[in-house]
């Protein structure tokens, strides 16, 4: 073969590429570009006929002008002009500038489709490959509606060419994945799938991809696929070395086609026939076998193209996740491959191991690796490779290696790259969370982390160790006590304030007897920022009150002199954060191109990271991504310097967590004129902790302390007696439909005293408020003596929820008022469906929901006793369908339903493990909303 | 495969090839990001990275980068194969190829890739057969179409 110039050689277009990389500059080259452009131009519009030879080199010239980067705004009617012409290399040259520069012009669309046509029906198979290539290449809608029914036809005609064949089944494939309703395979279907048995490798391995789409989509109408490709897979694998000529890469038979028959078969469940099962498994248990043996070539070629195809059986393998013989070999040769010298190898063994870690039948196999994981962690050279180290070690946390993954974690954070911080931070968050056994390590971990990355602990993070130290009384006082500890460094993040600010202020009370000295007010008062000072200055305030509060009788006195002051500072107003602090930044920062001197350290390392992410331009956006105060990373770095984001950010927080625990909102009208998020519910909590004992009131009275037993106590039933005490009795009748109840409430009257001023109010607290809506009617305000009064209550679910309605009654019994409330038992469960399924539906599904966050579990001991009909009845009281025959051990039980709410369904499943002899249960919950499975699982653990 | 590109160790782009419609100002975008993303990473390296929501497989063959954007679940081993091979094809078509028989002879860069993949999966894996459909396209080139079956008679014999 003749090294240069292959092909007719356009000289002119040589010289003219020369000229272009002898320029100096790029001035230089634009300026050559306009003379070439104009001299094109000329020519075109020129009154001389130009030849086809000129046409081609002029129209290829062009393309290479557009390749390189520059605009061309004519030459497509020359170049369609070219697609009629008789010469291969005229045609050739069109339809390779058509490809690379459609134009939507409808008009030149049109000439294009009459040239394909005319070379469709050319019946000369080089020209019907040329356009069925340009139809593959451009792939627009026009083109699929002109020729998306003929080209079923060139694919399985008898006397069409192998070659056109092949370009025929991809030229398809790309007209589906452009506009699938207007290929309709319908009659062709059963010869497109028999093309899996041409003779021709290259018509399957052309045709295979098209299959594999078409499954897809439309499995059933495909699925006579499964047993061919299991038998041409079986040909293959079985074939020896030379067997498949020049289709054998690296004395590999044909790994392409392999891994898209591996791949075809990923479409469908196993195979049902029992033969082609077994074929099938052969093949498996062959390539399995085939890893170990030595390899025929030391050529990279060879071990890649084998390990290709044994990584597409894994991903098979994974896929069934029902031969645990081969679950446990697949994972034995990953684990080979964690320690290979070829970091490909290491990458995609750690990829691969992550999905096998999800199959039961591989979970104790994949952690018995955990150390050389580990090890990759800390030592792969590679970012890519850590990261995948670091999503395997998450993927095969349980409870029995947590501490270990969550330490290891946490170590590697101290110098992990600034490009994966944020998601590990997540990841540990989620683990120590999910696999707390005690809350003591879950804030240890927490405040390390914040110690370690506070930069990259997002709001949601510090948010829930608030709620969880809020919700558990056991872990208040230790949580008081760490952060007051933490806070006393010489250097404490911004988070970490945050979060002392919040802990210390509701439980500094509990650690009142620390001597608190001069190295806590020296920390606020160091300080340098305004926000930070503030918060800690309050958290430091806040527990001083509440510490002081202990002893009444110094309250009064304490509260005149402490209080006025730092009241008075506490409830003056923040000043408003203009807009330009952060702009300015991000003007310094649209102004240093990388590499310029940076702010800090940090910062670089951020914008390094940022673009190794891809994470997007970074310019005249990040000033708006700045002021919406995203949790980004760098919206989050700037958002220390400007403090307007911060506080935007954090009036939401403020009111979730007014909503959580505090009442008293009426009670600091001024606070509420406050900008501040952050300040105004600090303001509220200082208030609250200010007033002195409540004065009798007419405010309803909080929810009484057993309130939460006897909405337990409903939680799988919907009548009963919901209170009682020697004057009032409450009985409860309710039903439910889809998102909507009904709920009738009985008040007795159990004396032979008239209750005068009887008024009951039902009301949804807080976050309640638009998840639920409850109306009721008034009743009459008087109860006789011996009486009972009914009251209706018309219940709606909007959406998923987690807290109770409040009922609050009054009356006056003998002149005095007695006010108590009750929570409503209206749980998220009584907006139940059942739903039946069979046992490979559920795990399907089960299998579907498998994001960590999507499932909740508890592991508890039984308060009852562990009666089988006992638990069968609340579990269907509970309101899902309990599905018989679907876990493989039958002393489990598995439920399912669909939560009516009025804006949408949530799928839920659920798992009930008892342990007779351990008198535990593992309850395990699987919902499509993640808060529904917490809520599900605090909800049924108290339950059995 | 979403995409391919060819790009030089200075990042000048030498081929690219899109198998999901973009706008040109995406394209150029994409192309500048992943470019510098992928010249900044070291030797020994692992070949594959994910990037945005795909998965890129590279390989550098002297001073030229191959690179390929596959979806999440493509195999990455059989991609750097498919990269391999079209170097393979390169080479034997160009008798050593190198960047400057790409440079000068790009149209015949882009039909080689077209003979092999088509719509971002392989069509022909043989190198064999990609290689004569390409050689039988050049044999054409300067011939009246009279000659067309003359030729291709002659071809088929001289396989």
């Amino acid at each position: 073969m003749p090294a240069v110039s292959k092909g007719d050689g356009m000289r002119g277009l040589a010289v003219f590429i020369s000229d272009i990389r002898n320029c100096k500059s790029k001035e230089a080259e634009i300026k050559r570009i306009n003379k070439e452009l104009a001299n094109i131009r000329s020519k075109f519009k020129g009154d001389k006929a130009l030849d086809g030879y000129s046409k081609k080199k002029y129209v290829c010239k062009l393309l290479f002008i557009f390749l390189l980067g520059h605009d061309i705004d004519f030459g497509h009617m020359e170049a369609v002009n070219l697609l009629s012409s008789n010469k291969y290399t005229e045609k050739q040259i069109g339809y390779l500038f058509i490809s690379v520069l459609v134009n939507s012009n409808s008009e030149l669309i049109r000439l294009i489709n009459n040239a394909i046509k005319n070379d469709l029906s050319s019946r000369n198979p080089t020209f019907m490959c040329l356009a069925l290539h340009c139809i593959a290449n451009v792939g627009s809608r026009e083109m699929a509606e002109a020729f998306a029914s003929e080209i079923p036809r060139i694919l399985v005609a008898g006397d069409t060419m192998d070659s056109v064949k092949q370009s025929a089944a991809l030229c398809l494939l790309r007209l589906y994945k452009t506009s699938p309703d207007l290929v309709l395979m319908g009659e062709w279907t059963s010869r497109v799938v028999h093309l899996l048995n041409d003779q021709h490798m290259g018509v399957v391995t052309a045709a295979i991809s098209l299959i594999t789409c078409l499954s897809q989509k439309n499995p059933d109408e495909f699925k006579t696929c499964v047993s061919l490709a299991v038998s041409r897979l079986s040909r293959i694998v079985s074939s020896a070395s030379t067997d498949l000529q020049d289709y054998t890469y690296y004395f590999v038979p044909a790994p392409w086609l392999s891994c898209k028959l591996l791949r075809l078969l990923q479409c469908y469940p196993p195979p049902e026939d029992g033969a082609v099962k077994g074929r099938l498994v052969e093949c498996l248990e062959t390539i399995l076998n085939k890893a170990q043996e030595p390899p025929k070539s030391k050529k990279v070629q060879h071990s890649n193209a084998k390990n290709a195809i044994l990584f597409e059986a894994i991903s098979l393998i994974i896929h069934y996740d029902s031969e645990p013989n081969l679950l446990v070999r697949a994972c034995n040769q990953l684990g080979q491959f964690l320690q290979h010298r070829e970091t490909n190898l290491r990458y995609l063994a750690l990829e691969s191991m992550c999905t096998l870690a999800s199959s039961e039948f591989s979970h104790e196999a994949v952690k018995t690796h955990i150390e050389t994981v580990i090890n990759a962690l800390k030592t792969e050279r590679d970012v890519s490779v850590r990261q995948r180290a670091a999503d395997l070690l998450y993927a095969m946390c349980d409870r029995s290696n947590a501490k270990q993954i969550v330490a290891e974690m946490l170590s590697y954070l101290e110098t992990a790259d600034y490009s994966i911080r944020e998601e590990m931070v997540l990841k540990v968050a989620i683990l120590a969370e999910k696999y707390a056994v005690d809350y003591s390590w879950y804030v240890d971990t927490i405040l390390n982390l914040i110690r370690i990355a506070g930069d990259y602990v997002s709001e949601e993070v510090w948010y829930r160790v608030i709620q969880i130290v809020i919700n558990r009384d056991d872990v208040q006082g230790y949580a008081a006590k760490t952060v007051f500890e933490a806070l006393q460094a010489p250097a404490c993040h911004e988070n970490m304030v945050k979060v002392g600010g919040y802990i210390l202020g509701e439980f500094g009370n509990l650690i009142a007897e620390l001597p608190f000295s001069a190295p806590c007010s020296s920390t606020f008062s160091q300080r340098p920022r305004r926000l930070s000072k503030r918060c800690c200055a309050m958290s430091w305030l806040v527990h001083l009150q509440q510490t002081v509060h202990n002893s009444d009788q110094y309250y009064v006195q304490t509260s005149e002199v402490v209080s006025p002051v730092p009241q008075a500072t506490v409830l003056e107003e923040m000043p408003p954060f203009p807009e330009r602090e952060s702009s300015i930044l991000a003007k310094l920062k649209k102004k240093k191109g990388p590499g310029a001197v940076s702010v800090t350290e940090l910062e670089d390392g951020k914008r390094e990271g940022g673009e190794l992410n891809g994470g997007g331009e970074r310019g005249p956006e990040t000033a708006s991504c700045v002021s919406q105060s995203t949790p980004s990373p760098s919206a989050d770095l700037l958002g220390i310097r400007s403090v307007a984001p911060v506080g935007a950010s954090l009036s939401s927080a403020g009111s979730l967590l007014v909503d959580v625990f505090s009442e008293a909102g009426p009670a600091a009208p001024s606070a509420a004129v406050n900008d501040d998020g952050f300040l105004r519910y600090k303001a509220v909590l200082w208030l609250s902790s200010c007033k002195v004992s409540a004065p009798p009131s007419e405010d309803p009275a909080p929810p009484l302390s057993e309130a939460d037993e006897l909405l337990d106590k409903f939680v799988c039933k919907n009548n009963g007696v919901l209170f009682e005490n020697q004057l009032l009795q409450i009985g409860i009748k309710s039903e439910y439909r889809q998102n909507l109840g009904r709920m009738y409430l009985f008040y007795g009257n159990k004396t032979s005293v008239q209750f005068a001023s009887f008024t009951t109010t039902v009301s949804c607290p807080g976050e309640l408020q638009p998840q639920l809506n409850v109306q009721s009617k008034p009743v009459e305000p008087l109860v006789e003596g011996g009486a009972q009064i009914q009251q209706v209550l018309n219940i709606e679910c909007i959406t998923d929820f987690s807290e109770a309605p409040l009922l609050n009654i009054k009356f006056r019994y003998g002149g005095a008022l007695q006010n108590l409330t009750l929570k409503l038992p209206v749980t998220i469960n009584k907006f139940f469906q059942p739903t039946e399924m069979a046992s490979q539906d559920f795990f399907q599904r089960w299998k579907q929901l498998s994001q960590p966050q999507q499932e909740a579990q508890k592991i508890f001991k039984a308060s009852h006793g562990m009666d089988t009909e006992v638990i069968k009845a609340k579990l269907l009281g509970l309101g899902m369908a309990l599905l018989d025959n679907v876990d493989p051990n039958p002393e489990n039980y598995v439920c399912a339903g669909v939560i009516q709410t009025k804006g949408q369904q949530v799928g839920c499943l659920l798992r009930l493990e008892p342990n007779a002899q351990a008198q535990m249960y593992r309850l395990t919950l699987r919902c499509s909303k993640d808060l529904v499975s917490r809520r599900l699982c605090e909800l049924l653990a108290q339950q059995f | 495969m979403q995409f391919m590109l060819l790009f030089s160790r200075q990042g000048k782009l030498r081929l690219q090839k899109w198998y999901v419609p973009l706008s040109d100002k995406e394209k150029k975008k994409i192309t500048r990001e992943l470019v510098q993303t992928v010249l900044a990473r070291k030797p020994k390296m692992c070949s594959f990275l994910e990037w945005r929501d795909l998965k890129i497989v590279y390989k550098r063959y002297a001073s030229l980068y191959f690179c390929c954007a596959t979806e999440g679940q493509d195999n990455e081993l059989i991609t750097l194969e498919i990269i391999h091979r079209y170097v393979e094809l390169l080479d034997k078509y160009f008798g050593s190829v190198c960047e400057l028989d790409i440079i000068f002879n790009f149209e015949k860069a882009y039909f080689i890739l077209d003979e092999f993949l088509l719509g971002g999966e392989a069509q022909e894996t043989s190198k064999k057969n990609v290689l004569k459909a390409i050689e039988q396209a050049d044999l054409l080139q300067e011939n009246e179409m009279g000659l067309f079956y003359a030729l291709l008679a002659a071809v088929s014999t001289l396989n």
